[in-house]
C-alpha cells in the first residue's frame, strides 16, 4: 500500500510497456482496458445516439420525409444492436475492469491477456455490423430480436450481423469469465463476500448471467445462419420446427440480457446514494438476496416478450405470474435504496443527482413493466410506442443514467482531477428533462395505438411524436456536454483528494487520485 | 517479466490478443462474403490460419513462463476456474440445440398434427400430416429417409468414448503415481480412441448421406441430427487435439504429480463432450 502510494504514474509506466498505440494495442493493465471499453462505450452511444435522432426526426411529423421506410427500419434495428452490445454493456464491462480490483484489493484483473482480447474483439466486430449499412440491401431491418421469416429477406447483410453477434458473444463471455475468476480468486485478505462492495456483487451475478445466455444467443443465431444458407429447418414450419420456436431460444437470452444491462446499474446506484446520503447502505444482505433472485427469475418468465404468438394458456399464465414475482425484489431494491437517504445527511453533487433521477425514473420503467406482464392487458401493448415507452425508461434513465452516475462518481479517482460540478448539473438537468419529454408521451401515444418500428403514423398522433422529437433532441444534443465534461477533467481542474468525496466506504478511495498504474501489488488487509 | 515472486502473475503487453482479433475479423469477413457468394474463401482460411498461428503462440508462451515457473497456487485456480466457467459456457451452447430438439420433439411437430392449439394449422395447411418422430415435416422436406437406429455403429461409437473416459483416468493416477510410462500410454490410447470416434462418426455421415437420404436439410429431424452431432464431433476433435499436445507435453517431460493444470483442464472437457455424448445417444439415436 505505501509503495503504491509513492509510486508516481510516470515510474510505474514498465520500461517494457510499448508507448503510443502499442501501449493501447498489447496492454495487459485492467484500467487500460477499462479506459478502452469505456471510450468504445462513448463512441458507439453516439454512433447509435445519432440513429436515434434519424428515427425522431423522421416522426417529426407525419408522412414521408427525409429517409424511406426500408432506411427507416435499419435505423430502429441498428440503434438497438448498438447501443445493446456497443454501448450500454461495454460500458459496464469498462467500470468493472476499473473498479472491480480496485474494490476488491486486487493487482489486477485475474487473466489479464484473455482481458486485452475481450476488448480488442468489439472493435472488429461492429465494424462488421456497421459496413452493412453500405450493402447491397442495406443492413439488417428486421428488428435487433431477428425474428424468422422476416429476418431472411435481409439482404448481404445476414451473415455478417450473424458472424458479428459471434464477434461480440465471445467477448463478453470472455469478459464475464474474467469478471467471476477476479471476485472469486483475487479478493484481499478479510474481503469475504458479503463484505464485497454492491457493484462487486451485482457484477458476479451479472457475469454469470453473460455466460449461461450468450452462448444460448449464439446457437439461435446459428441456426438462423443454417436455415438461410445449409437447408435446415429449425424455423420452417413445412419440415416440421417453428418461427416462433426461435422467439423462444431468443427470448430465453433476451430476458436475461435485460438484467445484465440493469444489475451493475443497481450496483453503481448502491455505491453512490450512501456516499451522499452519509449513511450505509440500508439492508445490504437483502440487497445481494434481491439482485441473486432477479437473476434466478429472469431464466423462467422470457416468454412475456411473446404473448401474442398463440402459446397454450398455461404457458401464458405461467409468465404472467413469474413476470409479476420480479417485482418483488425489485421492491426490496427501491425501498432499501429509498431507507438508506431516510434522515440522511443528503447533498446532491451530480453523481447523486443522476442516481436520484435513476430511482425514480426507473421505478416509472419498473411500473410499466408490471403493466406489460399481464396478459390481457398486453394483448393491447403489445408492439405498441408504450412498450418502446417502457423500455427505454429502464434502459436510457436506467442503465444510461446509471453509467453516468458512476462516471461522475469515479472520474476523479480515474483523473485525479475534480469534474465541473457546475456543467455536470447543467448536463443532469438538460438529459433529465430531455429523457422525460422524449419518452414519457410515447407511453400516450402506445396506449392510443401507435405501432412500433413504422416510419409514418396518422396525423391524431402528430403532437406527442413532436414533442418527443424535440424531447430526443435536447437529450442527444446535451450529451456532447458529457464528451466536453469528460475531457476537460481528463485535462485538467482541481486536485481530487484520495477521498474525493465525504468518508466514501470501499478501498477504491484508499489509493490515490489519479489511481497509480498498478494498485494494490501488496493486498490490502480488510477488516 | 514476473512482477515479483510470490505475488499474482501480471504479464505485460501482449501480442497475441491483438494478433487474435484481427484473424477473427478476417475469419468472419471472408466467411461472411463466402456465404453471399461473393468469393471470401481465402481470406476466411487466412483468418484461420492466424487465429490458429494465435493459440500455438499464445498457449506456448503461457507454457513457458508455467515451465519457468511464474504461476503460484493463486494463478493455477484462475486457470481452473476460467476452465469450468468456459465449459459452463460450452453446455448452454450445445443446450440451445438440445432446447431446439426437445421443442420440436414435444411442441411443434404434435402442433403441426392438430394437437392442442395447432388444431386449426393442421386442418387449414397440413391436413392429413400425422406427427411421428423422426420426421421432415408435413411437407416431407429432403424427401424420404431411414433413421440411424442406437445399436449398431452409435453403440459402437458410446463404448469407444466411455472406454476413453477410462484410459484418461488411469492416465491421470499415473501422472498423479508418478508413473509416467503407464501416463504416456493411456494417454496415447485416449486420443487415439477419440480419432477412432471421429472416424466412424465421418463413415456414419458418408453412410447416412448415401444409403438413408438423411441429410443437413432433411427437415427437422435432419436439421437437429447434424447439427447436434456435428458440433459434438467438433468439439471431440478439439479435444483430441488437445489431448495430443498435453501428450506431447508429457513426452516432453512436462507436468509434475502436483501440478498439471492443462492436463486437468483438457481431462475435464473430455468429460464434458463424453457427457454430451450420453445426452445425444439417449435423446437423438435411441428414443
Amino acid at each position: 500500500m505505501s509503495d503504491t502510494a509513492t509510486h508516481t504514474a510516470d515510474h510505474d509506466d514498465h520500461h517494457d510497456t510499448p508507448k503510443g498505440i502499442m501501449r493501447w494495442l498489447t496492454t495487459t493493465n485492467h484500467k487500460d482496458i477499462g479506459t478502452l471499453y469505456l471510450l468504445f462505450a462513448l463512441l458507439m452511444f453516439f454512433v447509435g445516439g445519432s440513429m436515434a435522432l434519424i428515427i425522431r426526426l423522421e416522426l417529426f411529423q407525419p408522412g414521408l420525409q427525409y429517409v424511406n421506410p426500408e432506411f427507416f427500419n435499419q435505423m430502429t434495428t441498428m440503434h438497438a444492436l448498438i447501443m445493446i452490445f456497443g454501448a450500454v454493456m461495454p460500458a459496464f464491462v469498462g467500470l468493472a475492469n476499473w473498479m472491480i480490483p480496485l474494490q476488491i484489493g486486487a493487482p489486477d484483473m485475474a487473466l489479464p491477456r484473455m482481458n486485452n482480447f475481450s476488448f480488442w474483439i468489439l472493435p472488429f466486430a461492429f465494424t462488421l455490423l456497421l459496413s452493412t449499412l453500405f450493402m447491397p440491401g442495406g443492413g439488417p431491418a428486421g428488428g435487433w430480436t431477428l425474428y424468422p421469416p422476416l429476418v431472411q429477406q435481409t439482404g448481404d447483410a445476414l451473415p455478417f450481423v450473424i458472424l458479428a453477434i459471434h464477434l461480440m458473444g465471445i467477448s463478453s463471455i470472455m469478459g464475464a469469465i474474467n469478471v467471476i475468476v477476479t471476485i472469486m480468486n483475487m479478493r484481499a485478505p478479510g474481503m469475504t463476500l458479503l463484505k464485497m462492495p454492491l457493484f462487486v456483487w451485482t457484477w458476479l451475478i451479472t457475469a454469470y448471467l453473460l455466460i449461461a445466455v450468450m452462448p444460448v444467443l449464439a446457437g439461435a443465431v446459428t441456426m438462423l445462419l443454417t436455415d438461410q444458407f445449409f437447408g435446415t429447418t429449425f424455423f420452417h414450419a413445412a419440415g416440421g420446427g417453428d418461427p416462433v420456436m426461435f422467439q423462444h431460444i431468443f427470448w430465453f437470452f433476451g430476458h436475461p440480457e435485460v438484467y445484465i444491462m440493469i444489475l451493475p446499474a443497481f450496483g453503481i446506484v448502491s455505491e453512490i446514494i450512501p456516499t451522499f446520503a452519509r449513511k450505509p447502505l440500508f439492508g445490504y444482505d437483502a440487497m445481494v438476496y434481491a439482485t441473486a433472485s432477479i437473476a434466478f427469475l429472469s431464466f423462467i418468465v422470457w416468454a412475456h416478450h411473446m404473448f401474442t404468438v398463440g402459446m397454450p394458456l398455461a404457458g401464458q399464465l405461467f409468465f404472467m405470474f413469474a413476470t409479476m414475482l420480479i417485482a418483488v425484489p425489485t421492491g426490496v431494491k427501491v425501498f432499501n435504496w429509498t431507507a438508506t437517504m431516510w434522515r440522511g445527511a443528503m447533498t446532491f453533487e451530480t453523481p447523486m443527482l443522476f442516481a436520484l433521477a435513476f430511482l425514480f425514473l426507473f421505478t416509472i420503467g419498473g411500473f410499466s413493466g408490471l403493466m406489460l406482464s399481464i396478459v390481457p392487458a398486453d394483448y393491447q401493448y403489445h408492439d405498441s410506442y408504450f412498450v418502446v415507452a417502457h423500455f427505454h425508461y429502464v434502459l436510457v434513465p436506467g442503465s444510461v443514467f446509471a453509467i453516468m452516475a458512476g462516471v461522475y462518481y469515479w472520474l476523479p479517482k480515474w483523473t485525479g482531477h475534480m469534474y465541473d460540478e457546475t456543467l455536470g448539473k447543467i448536463h443532469f438537468w438538460l438529459s433529465v428533462i430531455g429523457v422525460n419529454v422524449t419518452f414519457f408521451p410515447q407511453h400516450f401515444l402506445g396506449l392510443a395505438g401507435m405501432p412500433r418500428r413504422i416510419p409514418d403514423y396518422a396525423t391524431q398522433f402528430t403532437n406527442f411524436n413532436m414533442m418527443s422529437s424535440i424531447g430526443a433532441f435536447i437529450f442527444g444534443l446535451s450529451q456532447l456536454m458529457f464528451v466536453y465534461i469528460i475531457f476537460k477533467t481528463i485535462r485538467g481542474g482541481a486536485k481530487a483528494s484520495a477521498e474525493v468525496w465525504e468518508s466514501p466506504t470501499g478501498l477504491e478511495w484508499t489509493v490515490p487520485s489519479p489511481a497509480p498504474h498498478h494498485t494494490f501489488d501488496e493486498a490490502p488487509q480488510v477488516k | 517479466m514476473a512482477h515479483a515472486t510470490g505475488k499474482y502473475y501480471v504479464p505485460h503487453g501482449s501480442w497475441w490478443p491483438i494478433i487474435g482479433s484481427v484473424g477473427l475479423f478476417a475469419l468472419m469477413l471472408g466467411s461472411a462474403n463466402a456465404l453471399n457468394g461473393s468469393g471470401g474463401t481465402w481470406p476466411a482460411l487466412l483468418g484461420l490460419a492466424i487465429v490458429l498461428f494465435m493459440f500455438y503462440g499464445w498457449f506456448a508462451e503461457v507454457v513457458r513462463e508455467s515451465v519457468a515457473g511464474y504461476y503460484s497456487a493463486q494463478v493455477d485456480r484462475s486457470f481452473r476456474q476460467g476452465m469450468i466457467w468456459f465449459i459452463f459456457s460450452e453446455v448452454m451452447f450445445f443446450a440451445a440445440f438440445f432446447g431446439a430438439l426437445f421443442y420440436a420433439r414435444a411442441l411443434s411437430v404434435p402442433w403441426l398434427g392438430g394437437e392442442g392449439v395447432g388444431f386449426f394449422t393442421n386442418l387449414l395447411l397440413w391436413e392429413g400430416f400425422e406427427p411421428t418422430w423422426p420426421t421432415d415435416g408435413p411437407a416431407g422436406v429432403g424427401g424420404d429417409f431411414t433413421a440411424i437406429g442406437p445399436w449398431g455403429l452409435p453403440a459402437i461409437n458410446t463404448a469407444i468414448l466411455l472406454t476413453s473416459g477410462v484410459t484418461l483416468t488411469i492416465a491421470h493416477h499415473a501422472l498423479r503415481d508418478n508413473h509416467r510410462g503407464i501416463l504416456i500410454g493411456f494417454l496415447a490410447a485416449t486420443w487415439l480412441l477419440g480419432l477412432i470416434f471421429v472416424g466412424l462418426q465421418a463413415y456414419e455421415y458418408v453412410e447416412l448421406y448415401q444409403d438413408y437420404n438423411l441429410r443437413l436439410d432433411t427437415g427437422i429431424y435432419g436439421s437437429t441430427f447434424f447439427m447436434l452431432t456435428g458440433f459434438h464431433g467438433f468439439h471431440v476433435t478439439l479435444g483430441a487435439i488437445m489431448l495430443i499436445v498435453v501428450w506431447l507435453r508429457c513426452l516432453r517431460g512436462h507436468f509434475t504429480p502436483k501440478q498439471h493444470f492443462a492436463f486437468e483442464a483438457t481431462a475435464w472437457y473430455w468429460h464434458f463432450v463424453d457427457v454430451v455424448w450420453l445426452g445425444l445417444y439417449v435423446f437423438v439415436y435411441w428414443f
